[in-house]
């Protein structure tokens, strides 16, 4: 598992992977709204919170259709799957690996992303704790719908349309936490829920996940 | 067992030439009592029920409006049933059913979203807002499209069936998820569930309720939506059943020749 887990991430890495790719949209996203806005800094600590959220699960969105796809096109997924390695062991590393390389940067980068937005002081730490807790469930979210149109030739617009309404709640939840702390208000339910959502997510979905990968190599 | 080893047990119209014959034969009768119950239904409540003295005779939508919500959400739950099936006994007129339901809920959601902008606009002075209901049903909308979208974009049709069911399933406890979520995110300006309550059939409650004058006609289209959703998936599904059999002939004549 950490052999493939240390490959997922070299691969990421060099040259080719798609580490920076998430990290320089979510930047584009969050420099460009003030322009698209205007520059009011009442507005735009509002808005603060959602903006980042929208622009962490975009980026994570924008990795996605690299996932599995690439290890399919090569045929090391077929490797995989005969591997005495449980295929669900074998995508919930996947999971691990993007989150890695993709969730996390965002996570690091996003209170940089908040002083340009003027977010609220109080709002920087519940930014950073929504935004731990929520973006793994994104990418485990992301990597059904990647295994679910891993087999197909152009994936990728059937990829969002179909992680589009599975990202709602987490959106909902995620950049609910955000906001309440940028107002600091009460936040308790909503972060709870965000957690429960991602400890269900993490736990059930790689099984849904290999289930489909294995249907589509069948 | 014994379910299986009766003779006349549910599971003899999996058997995709009895599921044929036994729709063929009641298909007309579905499309007669579904035609009977809209048009009765529709006349009588557009043209012999009183106008609502708040919203004049906007109120009257409601006998599209109603009818097409109910029937967006009990096509998804007969696909999900669907899928179980398919996933458990493999039988394939039931994935059929299930590939041939979707678009027919697609059409029912989406009428049930445009009936609610013409009755939310002199209403609440909006076509749209951000309301739970209407937000959760733009959800069930996006997901009715990422089911479609997966059956014909992949060629193999026991591959499409399986991955279609599962995403159905995921799909399924994520749009419940939803649901609440939504709740929680914003409260809204549509109304309560008020027409599936017995107190507000007998009349017996104060709150917000369907008056008794709308509430026969409004019954009359319910169930004329029912069987006409009933009537659409059982054609549907002939047709689908017709379709593969067309490919597996001419997959054996190009195979003979």
């Amino acid at each position: 598992m950490i052999a493939l887990l240390l490959r997922d991430l070299k691969l990421a890495f060099r040259a080719g992977g798609g580490f920076g790719l998430g990290l320089a949209f979510f930047l584009i996203v969050t420099v460009l709204v003030p322009f698209s806005v205007g520059p009011q800094s009442s507005l735009l600590s509002i808005i603060a919170p959602g903006v980042l959220w929208l622009g962490a699960l975009l980026a994570c969105l924008l990795s996605l259709d690299r996932l599995l796809a690439l290890d399919w096109e090569d045929g090391s997924l077929d490797l995989l799957a005969t591997a005495p390695l449980p295929l669900e062991a074998v995508v919930a590393v996947k999971s691990l690996a993007h989150w890695l390389t993709t969730g996390l940067p965002l996570v690091l980068v996003a209170p940089l992303l908040g002083v340009m937005l003027n977010l609220p002081e109080t709002g920087f730490t519940w930014l950073v704790v929504s935004l731990l807790i929520g973006t793994p469930a994104l990418s485990v979210i992301g990597t059904f719908g990647a295994a679910i149109t891993v087999g197909l030739k152009r994936g990728g617009l059937l990829l969002s349309l179909l992680v589009l309404p599975l990202y709602v709640p987490t959106l909902i939840f995620g950049a609910e936490v955000a906001r309440r702390g940028a107002t600091g208000t009460e936040l308790e339910t909503p972060l709870l829920l965000l957690a429960g959502i991602t400890t269900a997510t993490i736990a059930l979905l790689p099984f849904a996940s290999a289930a489909v990968l294995k249907i589509n190599l069948r | 067992m014994t379910i299986t080893a009766k003779a006349n047990s549910l599971w003899e119209y999996a058997n995709p030439r009895k599921f044929l014959a036994t729709s063929e034969r009641l298909l007309p009768f579905f499309w007669l009592a579904s035609t009977t119950c809209l048009v009765v239904g529709l006349v009588w409540g557009f043209f012999f029920t009183p106008d609502d003295y708040k919203q004049g005779s906007t109120v009257k939508i409601i006998y599209l409006h109603v009818p097409s919500a109910l029937m967006a959400i009990n096509c998804w739950l007969m696909m999900l049933a669907a899928s179980l099936i398919w996933l458990v006994r493999r039988h394939h007129v039931s994935a059929l059913a299930a590939r041939a339901a979707a678009p027919v809920g697609i059409v029912f959601t989406l009428v049930a979203l445009v009936t609610g902008a013409i009755w939310g606009q002199p209403m609440w002075g909006s076509w749209w807002a951000w309301d739970p209901r209407l937000t959760s049903f733009l959800i069930l909308f996006l997901f009715y499209l990422g089911y479609v979208a997966l059956w014909e974009a992949i060629e193999d049709p026991d591959t499409a069936a399986d991955l279609t069911s599962v995403l159905c399933l995921v799909g399924s406890v994520f749009a419940i998820l939803s649901r609440y979520a939504v709740n929680f995110w914003n409260q809204g300006l549509h109304q309560g569930a008020s027409v599936m309550r017995v107190a507000a059939v007998t009349g017996s409650d104060t709150e917000e309720k369907v008056s008794n004058i709308y509430f026969f006609p409004l019954m009359l289209c319910i169930v004329g939506f029912v069987l006409l959703f009933i009537a659409l998936v059982l054609y549907r599904t002939c047709t689908e059943i017709r379709a593969r059999r067309i490919k597996a002939l001419l997959a054996r004549e190009r195979a003979n020749a």
